[in-house]
């Protein structure tokens, strides 16, 4: 273990955030979040075309010299908890983060190649074909396997379920096990032999549906000897990068629950002069100042390319999944009947903090993962 | 804290040279630590934060890290913390911020040298978390206080040459406001300080009479009727020395536990390891968020988080010393030593029994602001929520029910 790398936030950070935050606050106010439920169309695409296109974020971690921005895990992990504060409808996550770190990490090869500029262009929007619950060191996916006709064309056949964006992305990362061995694919969405369904999902501002694959073309992009790992920096990635969205939750979650303690009155008193609020306010302060810290070396440690990050991000979800679901849970408790009502927010951030929790791995999970990677092991 | 950040320009070069010209004329290797440690002073390398004349160069607060590390290359041993804790963490920067020059010159270099140990007499048996109720009096009389009034809880009083003392100075205004602070010196007549147990068996801290001490108005801190705000400098300090500081993975009593589960392979139940990576978890996450706050500080924006440390140092503390016992089976049972002691300086309460650092992390949440109070700190100064609604802070301190 070495020094702790800066746990702050830089004022590039600063800026990035401030922007991104304007974007958010004029664009994707939670009436409309909220709006949109109701609706067939759960992405708000004029929103990731201004995130996409105009800012530039969608190609964060994608090198320079493939159209992205060049960018290290820190912004990404800035914008990710603005997007999660403002419970942004677009697939961010999966597309900027999962499938392009499973393709960043793939080598070179001219499909990859044209694929990466088209996703930092956002032109494009890309999905891991994995269920979204998968956790870094879960075992190489078996349910989609490949094969090649006599032409020597891959085609792929199989399920994924509860992929993140399955019936918006353009292009699918898929791990895939032909021979036996494991693979990356990629996948045009709209091949032949492809179908998928949308799930009706807890947090509807982030759907998941089923993948199916009936001898559907693809090009192999990562051999036995690359995709396992190619996956591996994926999933560690993904659950570092979630713990900056669980802090974002969970910042918002007390900022409204703040306001309402100094607005509302009870017993001729601002509800937020009675101690049994205040402290509960103050712990959850104290809490996301520490999820703060974590969330923040998770990030550091990917940027560092450090031996840490897996340490890292499963210390991350361990902890800042409990805070945001936490928040959010306390969010609607002091907010009384108004909480508990589909005309406030508080609901979108328990929806978003609880299926959170419930992405790359639950906290348990973590938990249990780390007393592997720290050498304290399971009974 | 002083911070005239940059105002004489001391760069990171300037201190690695001022370090290497103290090595060369006080060899670490052969100058007894006290001398060393009183060289170091005058050099400006013991806060390089502080003042000039006060063991500081007026240097940004980031450079300390660079003396540190120089002075350890030059073989210098660490300045052990314990070896004062109450005077480094609490007295130093109070004499700093509101002594006169010659408090300063007086006080200071004794005090980091661990010649002189410090103690704080706030706490009294009618006000602890209601600090600013206190009743012992300071009437003056010439040039000089006359105080008295009985302290208690006073940690380290029966090692200590000062004392940080409170006392209320007139009664007929409301309570903040009837507050003076004096450095007070402990071996004056009529101090008188006895032990007083506590429930590991031994005696940290003590009770403290004072009866017609005589305290000579230069060693008053700050003006009369300013001793709230003087006292506010100590409690802030005290909350980020007792929560804060930077340690190594598995520093702290998670490490007796990680050993424990290491070693003893048949203690291991699926529930008690989650309950043992949740300690971990939580261990690790503070010690990134303490990394956070001097990072936060060195970078000259301290911010409030230092109460929230102090919390979660005492819930995690008691935490994982209530699971060290669990694990520990039979020896959970047993206890190494009930004997009545007084506390020695130097932090040297290692090796001992699981029960001892469980019993002792019972008072994590009370000392320097219990838990109920430091929420009610974040809850007014960080989240600025309403007040309670409070009877005593107008009325004249003598009128408030006792
Ligand atoms: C190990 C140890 C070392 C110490 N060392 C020193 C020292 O060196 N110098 C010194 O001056 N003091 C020292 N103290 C004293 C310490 O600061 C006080 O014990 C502490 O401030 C609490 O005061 P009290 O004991 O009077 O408890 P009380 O203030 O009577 O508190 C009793 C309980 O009521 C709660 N409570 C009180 N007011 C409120 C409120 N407004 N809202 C909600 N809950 C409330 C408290 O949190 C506590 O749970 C030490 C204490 C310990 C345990």
């Amino acid at each position: 273990m070495t020094d702790i790398p800066s746990l702050l936030y830089t004022d590039v950070e600063d800026d990035l955030r401030a922007t991104l935050r304007g974007l958010l606050a004029d664009r994707c106010p939670w009436s409309d979040v909220l709006a949109r439920v109701d609706t067939d169309e759960p992405y708000d695409e004029s929103l990731w075309k201004s995130v996409a296109e105009d800012l530039g974020l969608a190609g964060l971690l994608i090198p320079e010299s493939l159209g992205g921005a060049g960018a290290t895990a820190r912004e990404a992990a800035v914008t990710l908890e603005e997007l999660a504060r403002a419970v942004a409808p677009i697939p961010y996550y999966p597309s900027a983060i999962l499938a392009t770190t499973a393709l960043t990490a793939s080598p070179a090869s001219e499909a990859r190649d044209n694929a990466l500029p088209a996703l930092a262009a956002g032109t494009a929007i890309a999905t891991l074909t994995i269920p979204a619950t998968t956790a870094p060191g879960a075992e190489f996916p078996a349910s989609i396997t490949g094969s090649l006709d006599a032409n020597g064309q891959l085609h792929l056949t199989g399920a994924a379920t509860t992929v993140l964006a399955a019936d918006r992305a353009d292009l699918l990362v898929v791990p895939v096990l032909i021979d036996g061995e494991p693979h990356l694919a990629l996948v045009d969405a709209t091949a032949p032999g492809l179908t998928r369904t949308r799930a009706t999902t807890l947090d509807a501002t982030r759907p998941v549906g089923t993948i199916t694959l009936d001898g559907v073309p693809a090009t192999a992009i990562a051999d036995p000897t690359q995709a396992p790992a190619a996956l591996a920096h994926a999933l560690v990635t993904g659950a570092a990068l979630l713990a900056s969205e669980q802090l974002g939750v969970a910042e918002r979650s007390l900022e409204e629950t703040v306001t309402y303690l100094k607005t509302r009155h009870q017993f001729g008193r601002p509800i937020g002069s009675y101690q049994a609020l205040r402290h509960r306010a103050a712990d959850l302060w104290a809490d996301i100042a520490a999820a703060r810290a974590t969330a923040r070396y998770a990030a550091a440690a990917l940027a560092e390319g450090s031996d840490d990050a897996p340490i890292a991000a499963s210390l991350a979800q361990a902890y800042c999944s409990d805070v945001a679901v936490h928040a959010a849970e306390e969010c609607v408790q002091m907010h009384g009947g108004i909480g508990f009502t589909w005309e406030h927010p508080a609901h979108l951030y328990l929806k978003r903090a609880m299926s959170l929790s419930l992405l790359q791995g639950t906290p348990t999970h973590h938990r249990a993962a780390l007393g592997g990677l720290v050498n304290l092991p399971s009974a | 804290m002083p911070q005239n950040s940059g105002a004489t320009g001391v760069t990171a070069e300037e201190i690695r040279t001022r370090v290497r010209e103290l090595a060369a004329a006080h060899d670490p290797a052969t100058t007894d630590h006290v001398e060393f440690l009183g060289h170091r002073f005058d050099a400006g390398l013991a806060w390089v934060h502080f003042p000039v004349g006060c063991g500081g160069l007026g240097a940004p607060r980031a450079l300390q890290q660079v003396a540190e590390q120089e002075l350890a290359a030059a073989g210098a041993k660490p300045a052990n913390v314990y070896r004062n804790p109450i005077g480094l963490g609490m007295g130093a920067p109070t004499v700093a911020v509101h002594g006169t020059e010659e408090q300063r010159s007086r006080l200071l270099r004794p005090l980091w040298t661990g010649e002189e140990v410090w103690c704080q007499l706030f706490s009294e048996p009618g006000a602890g978390s209601d600090l600013a109720g206190l009743a012992t009096r300071a009437v003056r009389d010439g040039d000089d206080w006359i105080v008295n009034g009985q302290k208690v809880w006073t940690s380290f009083a029966h090692k200590a040459r000062w004392a940080m003392l409170l006392a209320r100075t007139d009664p007929d205004l409301p309570k903040h406001q009837g507050l003076t602070y004096f450095f007070l010196d402990m071996s004056l007549p009529g101090v008188e300080v006895r032990p007083l147990r506590q429930a590991t068996g031994q005696a940290e801290f003590n009770e403290v009479f004072l009866t017609d001490v005589r305290i000579p108005d230069s060693m008053r801190a700050d003006e009369v009727g300013k001793g709230w705000t003087v006292s506010n400098t100590t409690l802030m300090n005290e909350r980020v020395a007792i929560g804060g500081g930077a340690s190594p993975r598995e520093g702290g009593v998670i490490s007796p536990v990680a050993a424990l589960w290491r070693s003893r392979p048949e203690v291991r139940t699926p529930a008690l390891h989650d309950q043992v990576m949740k300690a971990w978890v939580e261990a690790e996450v503070a010690r990134l968020a303490n990394a956070r706050i001097g990072q936060q500080l060195a970078a000259g924006k301290p911010g409030p988080e230092g109460s929230a440390a102090k919390i979660s140092f005492a819930r995690i503390n008691q935490e994982t010393t209530r699971l060290w016992l669990e694990l520990s089976g039979e020896d959970g049972l047993t206890y190494d030593d009930w004997t009545m002691r007084r506390v020695d300086l130097g932090g040297s309460d290692g090796g001992r029994s699981a029960g001892y650092y469980y019993l002792r992390a019972k008072g994590n949440s009370i000392e320097g602001g219990t838990t109920e109070i430091l929420r009610g700190v974040i809850a007014d100064r960080v989240l600025e929520l309403p007040r309670e609604p409070r009877t005593d802070t107008k009325l004249p301190w003598k009128e408030i029910p006792r």
